[in-house]
């Protein structure tokens, strides 16, 4: 493998491992905040063992989230240090306001894990709203200087690289960042909810349970639902605004995932299938003929610019089709479950009184594996579909990367430490929660 | 005073807090390994004020990070393709490390892994991350093909890198046993309190012994560096008052306890004392980043550029105040925390 391969290979394994801590580290702190306010407002046990498991689970996560956190961003100075030379002039700011976030995540993460207990109520769930507010504040910041990349703003760059007439804070809200950031965060949002609904399934599918555990677990696993179904609702929504980012300022980014080559309105939309590189076509998709003009912008004729329009050497991979194909094929079938899951929760539960049904519980096992890949899809997707710039018409690939020599040991070594610490934190979280399982919670909780 | 000169004195100033904190972190990390199954309760004690805070020194080495791409891209670009290697195996023993620390304590039967990992972390990290200086005082950096090229083969037979470790291990276990001297009697633990006294009173001249003999290996190629230092020797004179302040007050007799001694007094003179001395080697390492190829003014960042990253640290600096203070409160002055059994 030539360095720039390696390079971003390297930087992909990083970030494919570090996103799916980093994305349940924002998820989850919204559900355990969720939990702490309802166990305030009905005055229910159940809710604050769910927020203290919940807890645990999430610093477990955070051990990693932290370290890879680091990793990633270190490493953004040793495998792209073209491109951290033009971020650092530009763009430095969110990561460094980012930081800031990192710091108040930290702070209170550590007094609400060890001081819980010397802390009077409400200074607790303060605790635990400022994590979940520099959890999301981090992931938002970040997002930041990934939309820029996607869309750079804020600087004028001559000829020969030399960057002049800088805006920090043009820079920073570029014009996809609103956009993009409210997508990374609701659609980490919905993985968190997807993530408990699964823990919860599986208890119920599994049975065995005392009528406390039982009720503990329904509660929830509902309560996950919920979360779920909002907010796979609206990352639908801001997905499709994300898409019309896309139309407006990355078009080969769209034509690309879409699969259009020849300019045009009333432009079909390609469902699945895969772009043939030799006929230059999607093949073996379903067309449904306007759809895409009218998703790029609410018109059946809008004009949407096909790959033709662009030099092919600066073409997106046509792989990216697929991916976004995934994305958003999950996105829809996770938010399809959650209105059935709650569908039948009513029917079943209020009207019939029967018992929920298994198979619909085992389905709903595979939500939160299932958002997790369509976050990983949608990186994929974002990053890829940028090539071959690593800054949008700024900077290619190739210019960014690393010239050193050395990569290949040191990417071995770091996916072998990927693998270590993936399968320590999911060894540590069974044997944990198999050593304190909720029935014992009820014994020893006499409340706060 | 240039806006390259204000960027160079927030960021020493970054990596020297986090010298002193890195130093107590990692120290206590050793000492707690050292100390895990010791008659007092000195490993305990240790292990007592790392739990809540290696996450915010950990924060706070990326923040040094992202102050020196931020402040001085073009220097970052040129370490980050140098120090590839051992800045990616800090990377490595960092996130091993970080794992254990929040695995054991969610399960017990990992503790002494934990102890054990962070010990060793705790003295291979700082080692490793003390490459810098010897690195950046030119003669391990060959450009051919017009790229960078760090020489390792020479880097690591240089005695002037293994003073440069000695110097930087002894000043992190100095630092933290008086810093952990001082956490103890605050915990009224006075056999840790002993322990840590003794050991602070071993490494101190250690420290000095090992400083004066890195300058003395100091390779060829850093003489201008020497001259520079010599430039400065007002502020090595004071850092020496300020050791010798801090070295004596640990003899000072106190009314809490049999033992002599003011740590509080003794741990603020000796991070005065690097103060000072850190001071004068930055002032004398001025106008380089890293010699010869590259100062402050080649790396510096857009003007726009650090303004607005000024102001925002001003605004957050003005946010976290309170947080850190709460923090404080709760993990280094709360006796229900400082003296639970």
């Amino acid at each position: 493998m030539d360095t720039v391969v390696l390079a971003r290979s390297f930087f992909g394994t990083s970030l494919a491992f570090h996103i799916i801590f980093a994305t349940l580290g924002v998820g989850i702190p919204l559900m355990i905040v969720i939990a702490e306010i309802l166990h305030q407002v009905k005055n229910d046990n159940d809710y604050a063992i769910m927020a203290k498991r919940w807890t645990k689970a999430f610093a477990v996560l955070l051990g990693v989230a932290i370290p890879s956190g680091t990793i990633v961003g270190v490493q953004l100075s040793l495998l792209w240090p073209g491109f951290m030379e033009i971020v650092g002039k530009v763009i430095s700011l969110p990561f460094q306001i980012e930081l800031f976030a990192f710091f108040i995540e930290a702070l209170f993460m550590s007094i609400y894990v060890y001081a819980a207990d010397r802390l009077p109520k409400f200074f607790r769930i303060i605790s635990v709203i400022l994590v979940a507010v520099g959890a999301v504040a981090s992931a938002i910041l970040i997002t930041a200087v990934n939309t820029w990349m996607n869309t750079p703003d804020g600087f004028k760059i001559t000829k020969d690289g030399t960057i002049f007439d800088v805006n920090p804070w043009d820079a920073f809200f570029n014009p996809s960042f609103l956009s993009s950031a409210f997508h990374v965060s609701v659609t980490a949002y919905m993985t968190g909810a997807f993530a408990v609904a699964s823990v919860g399934a599986y208890k119920l599918l599994k049975g065995k349970l005392s009528k406390n555990e039982s009720v503990y677990h329904k509660k929830g696993f509902l309560l996950a639902m919920i979360v779920g179904l909002l907010f796979s609702l609206i990352s639908s929504f801001s997905g499709h605004h994300s898409a019309q980012i896309l139309h407006e300022h990355s078009p080969e980014k769209l034509a690309a995932a879409e699969g259009l080559f020849e300019t045009q309105r009333y432009a079909p939309l390609a469902i699945g299938g895969f772009t043939d590189p030799k006929t230059e076509e999607v093949k073996y998709g379903i067309e449904i003929p306007w759809m895409l003009s009218w998703l790029a912008a609410g018109k059946f004729d809008t004009k949407v610019k096909g790959l033709y329009e662009f030099p092919r050497e600066t073409w997106p991979p046509f792989y990216v089709h697929t991916l976004f194909n995934v994305m958003v094929g999950i996105g829809f079938m996770l938010l399809g479950l959650a209105a059935v899951a709650l569908f039948f929760w009513w029917y079943y539960g209020k009207r019939k009184k029967r018992p929920y049904p298994r198979w619909l519980l085992f389905l709903l096992i595979f939500s939160g594996p299932l958002s997790m890949l369509g976050i990983e899809f949608g990186w994929i997707f974002s990053c890829s579909g940028r090539q071959p710039w690593t800054i949008y018409r700024v900077q290619t690939t190739a210019e960014a990367a690393t010239q050193s020599q050395n990569l290949a040991p040191l990417f071995l070594l770091f996916i072998g430490l990927y693998l270590m610490l993936g399968i320590l934190t999911i060894l540590i979280l069974t044997s944990y929660f198999k050593r304190n399982p909720v029935s014992k919670e009820f014994e020893k909780y006499s409340g706060y | 005073m240039h806006e390259e000169v204000i960027a160079i004195l927030v960021l020493w100033t970054f990596i020297f807090i986090y010298s002193i904190f890195g130093s107590i972190d990692f120290g206590a990390g050793f000492w707690a390994m050292i100390y895990h199954e010791h008659r007092t309760s000195a490993g305990k004690i240790a292990n007592r004020f790392l739990s809540p805070t290696w996450e915010i020194t950990n924060v706070f080495l990326v923040l040094l990070v992202v102050a020196f791409v931020g402040f001085f891209p073009k220097g970052a670009f040129t370490l980050g393709t140098v120090l590839l290697i051992p800045v990616s195996l800090i990377l490595f023993l960092l996130a091993i490390r970080s794992a254990f620390m929040v695995f054991s304590y969610s399960v017990q039967g990992y503790r002494k892994t934990m102890f054990f990992i962070s010990g060793i972390c705790g003295v291979l990290i700082p080692a490793l991350l003390i490459t810098v200086l010897p690195v950046s005082q030119g003669g391990f950096i060959s450009g051919f093909n017009g790229r960078d090229v760090l020489l390792i083969g020479k880097l690591f037979t240089s005695p002037s890198l293994y003073m440069y470790i000695l110097f930087g291990l002894t000043s992190e276990l100095f630092l933290s046993s008086l810093f952990l001297a001082d956490y103890s009697k605050v915990s009224k633990q006075e056999g840790a309190y002993r322990l840590y006294r003794g050991n602070a009173l071993l490494l101190g001249p250690l420290t000095l012994v090992a400083a004066v003999v890195t300058l003395l290996v100091l390779p060829p190629e850093a003489n201008w560096l020497i001259d520079n230092l010599s430039d400065q020797r007002i502020w090595f004179i004071l850092s020496f008052l300020a050791f010798l302040a801090g070295y004596g007050s640990l003899w000072w007799r106190n009314r809490d306890m049999d033992t002599a001694g003011k740590p509080r007094l003794a741990l603020l003179a000796i991070i005065a004392q690097y103060g000072f001395a850190s001071y004068g080697y930055g002032m004398a390492h001025l106008p380089y980043i890293v010699y010869p190829g590259l100062t402050i003014y080649d790396a510096f960042t857009a003007k726009e550029t650090f303004y607005s990253l000024m102001i925002m640290y001003a605004v957050g600096l003005a946010i976290l105040t309170p947080g850190f203070y709460v923090f404080w409160r709760l993990f280094l002055k709360d006796k229900r925390y400082l003296q639970q059994e």
